[in-house]
């Protein structure tokens, strides 16, 4: 065909170069799509551990103390002045010594607020070293742990910094006697929540998340298997199983917070279950990853090729006997990939377990369910939200802690997927 | 105690699948021909026991507290209760448990000694019954499944009655959830408008939930129209959205005909870690980055920037949002049929026009149902907003100002005190019943529209 004289083969090489270059144009923005995603999972995991790696080392000091019998005395261990006598065994190691009463409280906020705590409970624990000379490692407090590690910068003016320039002479003192060390900051693991930075520690988070997320799984992979094999093998085909199904997708998509309303008026209003146990947030979580269980089961039975059941069937098996003794073994790679998933989920949803109260401010671990706690994500949002200073690079180390274990699991799913999936 | 019950059940269970399983095969052993194979007897006993006493202990646990409560505040003397309303009631009983927990606080009445003394002798008479009832339970069952063990029993068929029965509840548990979900927040939402009127709560323009809970309290009025709150939750999403869905689509066409083997590879792994990172993280990420960043960027400008801009809120979230319509734009390019591509290559177009022209449109369905479930996502994402964005309500769709969120207000409604019977705490359950009917509606409409979609290719 020929238009105005030229032929088609002309046209079209006349607005080649056009065509090809608006392809261009497609490929390069889709490929700034990517970058930007790229870029901003960079600057996420870039600022979180250079925040987070802070918190991984905590100033300690060395101090000689004495413990004095006439202080310290054996019967009335409760009301020994532990203060007392580290204020005067840390005034001990400079060298100058100090001058007054109020120079002498000065210098005892080099030292975390639980160092008296710590060397009471080591009397507690080994009361024969009452009269011994012993050999303490206490944090310091939050400032001074940010002095050291140059978070407060010594060039601020002095009213704009939190130490004065005499507290930060005090400090260099100290370290120059060898007194000030930077260990591996175990409490964060350790210890469970506290007001001050240096002595904050996930323990109370983790096992408060370990007990949550057991109870989810006792309670939503049976049910969520249940269910998934009766609609996926037995359930007749009508309006109802269509009306479960459409009900077990909404489900997957109610916002978080809407369980955690209910999980408030049912669970704990109605039923009348403690606030702030774990034992309310699985349950909490069970409900929202029983969809998720639901969905990837019946994904994975759908994938068992027709053959299978036939020949069980062939060979006389009961519907059930074909489902649970060939299709289900066959499908179970698959069903665990879905519920590691599902469970990653679970330990990572916040909104419904902050209204049900666990993110309360507990110092101590659950030993049981029914105890009040926090869950990890939970310990973030408060420490996220405390105005002291240390807390950031500790929210920062809690995040990695939370996405480490999220890694992990993921990094199971998938291996498991990999390692027993088979194609048919 | 509790311990010991479960210790029974799964005793008892454990106990009679051994020992039906042994009967059945002696009486195999004499020569009989047995209906079903042994194992499935020591299944029937096994079943008979464990399911009516799991029921039981679970009945009994739920029912333990509020039957105890009853009976305590019950014996309490005439006068002690008389002039108490119903709040106060609930203090009383608070009380009692604590001391009842050996947590005593000053010196309490006689009569509450009393009664915590009567809740703990109940709690220890009630676990000891429980004991005892699931023993007597188990060891009758126990007997029951034993002589059932003939040769004709039909245990194959018993077994799968049950195991039917089982599973069909667990199907209706999902349906119950949804259930449980309508019905506390259509309770509490009716609660609520004895409070408040309807027409003031749809159409006020005025957000102050800031009431007195007691009488001496300084506070405002408190006004409960949720216009303000429903904007600034659009206006959040509006901003979320404007950076996700061009960046997604845009992400998913490349990936889905453009992108090399490897980068691939490298792309959907990247993505689905984005997409995995727990909200609360983009909430912190939201405070620690991009808020600073957004307001150095403004001072420079000489943009005045609220603390609690919900440009950073809205950004954060449609970071969150990329990899999900990401995903969702990609299965529903994937899904149009090789025929279409080659027929539109075929007639001569370059890539990217068999893309825009051919593939965008046939996918366009399952894209826009993509992108409907992620504004779902938007509207009822919480952590970010209530870590990033502001508290008070105002009638405004600046970006860069600070505006609040439906989310945002039931969680602070919530975190602190909740007594369910002042408007405040009940307000969170209205806020949450026009969420849950908002997301409901979208996703219903987007899900229908995938899966719609999905049949017409298939």
């Amino acid at each position: 065909m020929t238009l105005k004289g030229t032929s088609t083969i002309e046209i079209v090489r006349s607005g080649i170069q056009a065509r090809n270059r608006r392809q261009l144009v497609l490929q390069g923005l889709g490929l700034i799509a990517i970058v930007f995603a790229f870029l901003m999972l960079f600057i996420l995991i870039v600022s979180l551990v250079s925040s987070g790696y802070k918190a991984l080392t905590q100033t300690h000091v060395t101090i000689q103390v004495y413990v004095n019998p006439e202080v310290i005395v054996k019967e009335n261990l409760p009301r020994g002045n532990f203060r007392g006598l580290l204020q005067e065994s840390l005034a001990g190691l400079f060298p100058a010594g100090v001058a007054d009463q109020s120079e002498l409280r000065d210098i005892s906020g080099i030292l975390s607020n639980g160092a008296q705590f710590i060397l009471r409970d080591k009397i507690v624990e080994d009361p024969s070293l009452i009269g011994k000379s012993i050999l303490l490692k206490v944090p310091t407090s939050d400032p001074y742990d940010q002095l050291n590690k140059k978070l407060i910068d010594r060039a601020t003016p002095e009213k704009n910094r939190r130490l004065s320039d005499q507290q930060v002479a005090r400090f260099d003192i100290l370290k120059e006697t060898g007194a000030i060390s930077r260990p591996i900051n175990s409490a964060l693991i350790f210890n469970a929540d506290s007001r001050f930075p240096e002595l904050a520690g996930l323990k109370g988070a983790l096992i408060g998340s370990f007990w949550a997320l057991l109870i989810c799984f006792l309670i939503s992979f049976p049910l969520g298997i249940g269910a998934a094999i009766y609609l996926e093998e037995f359930a007749p085909r009508n309006h109802f199983s269509d009306f479960i199904e459409v009900n077990t997708n909404n489900l997957a998509a109610v916002p978080s917070v809407v369980f955690g309303l209910l999980a408030l008026s049912v669970f704990i209003g109605w039923f009348g279950l403690p606030r702030s146990a774990p034992l309310v947030g699985g349950m909490t979580l069970a409900l929202m990853t029983m969809p998720t269980i639901i969905i990837a089961t019946r994904a994975a039975l759908k994938s068992i090729p027709p053959s299978i059941r036939e020949a069980a069937l062939g060979v006389g098996a009961s519907r059930q006997q074909v489902v649970f003794d060939h299709v289900l073994p066959l499908a179970m790679p698959g069903i665990l990939t879905g519920t590691i998933i599902g469970l990653a989920q679970a330990l990572g949803e916040t909104a419904p377990l902050l209204l049900i109260g666990m993110n309360a401010f507990i110092t101590s671990a659950p030993s049981i369910p029914l105890d009040s706690s926090t869950a990890l994500p939970t310990q973030i949002f408060i420490w996220a939200d405390s105005p002291e200073r240390g807390f950031v690079s500790r929210t920062s180390a809690a995040i990695l802690v939370l996405l480490g274990f999220l890694i992990t699991m993921n990094a199971i799913a998938i291996f498991l997927r990999n390692k027993f999936e088979r194609s048919w | 105690m509790v311990t010991v019950a479960f210790l029974i059940l799964f005793a008892g269970s454990f106990f009679g699948y051994v020992l039906n399983r042994r009967a059945a095969s002696a009486i195999r052993d004499t020569g009989q021909r047995l209906h079903s194979v042994a194992g499935y007897h020591g299944l029937f006993a096994s079943l008979i026991i464990f399911v009516p006493i799991l029921i039981l202990v679970l009945l009994w646990l739920l029912l333990q507290g509020p039957v105890a409560e009853t009976l305590v505040m019950g014996g309490l003397p005439e006068e002690a209760i008389a002039e108490l309303d119903k709040g106060v009631t609930q203090l009383v009983l608070a009380e009692i448990k604590a001391i009842s927990g050996g947590r005593i606080f000053g010196k309490p009445e006689k009569w509450k000694l009393e009664a915590a003394e009567n809740l703990l002798r109940f709690n220890a008479i009630s676990s000891f019954a429980l004991v005892l009832v699931v023993s007597v339970l188990a060891l009758g069952l126990l007997w029951a499944a034993r002589t059932r063990v003939t040769a004709s029993f039909r245990a194959r068929q018993s077994v799968e009655l049950i195991v039917s029965g089982l599973m069909i509840f667990c199907s209706f548990v999902a349906v119950l959830t949804t259930v449980g979900i309508i019905a506390s927040l259509m309770v509490e939402t009716y609660r609520f408008l004895t409070f408040v009127p309807f027409y003031e709560f749809l159409f006020g323009l005025n957000w102050e939930p800031q009431i007195p809970i007691r009488e001496d309290q300084v506070a405002a009025e408190g006004a409960f129209g949720w216009i303000p709150v429903m904007l600034g939750t659009l206006v959040i999403t509006c901003v979320a959205l404007f950076l996700a869905v061009p960046i997604g689509l845009m992400s998913a066409i490349y990936l889905n005909e453009f992108a090399p083997r490897k980068v691939r590879a490298v792309t959907k792994p990247v993505l689905e870690i984005l997409a995995g990172v727990p909200t609360v993280v983009y909430g912190f990420f939201a405070i620690l980055v991009i808020a600073p960043a957004i307001r150095s960027v403004g001072e420079t400008l000489g943009i005045s920037v609220a603390p609690n801009t919900a440009l950073a809120a809205g950004g954060v979230m449609g970071v969150m949002l990329i990899p999900f319509i990401s995903s969702f734009s990609d299965d529903a390019l994937a899904a149009v049929p090789q025929s279409l591509r080659d027929g539109a290559l075929a007639l001569g177009a370059t890539r990217a026009e068999m893309m825009l022209d051919v593939l965008f449109p046939a996918a366009l369905p399952g894209i826009v149902g993509g992108i409907l479930l992620a504004v779902s996502r938007a509207i009822g994402e919480t952590m970010i907003v209530v870590m990033a964005a502001g508290l008070i309500a105002r009638l405004t769709i600046n970006p860069l100002d600070s505006v609040t969120t439906v989310t945002v207000q039931i969680v602070t409604l919530l975190i602190g005190d909740t007594s369910f019977d002042n408007p405040k705490t009940l307000a969170a359950f209205a806020l949450g019943m026009m969420l849950f009917l908002m997301t409901l509606v979208i996703n219903v409409f987007a899900l229908s529209i995938v899966r719609k979609y999905r049949e017409v290719y298939d």
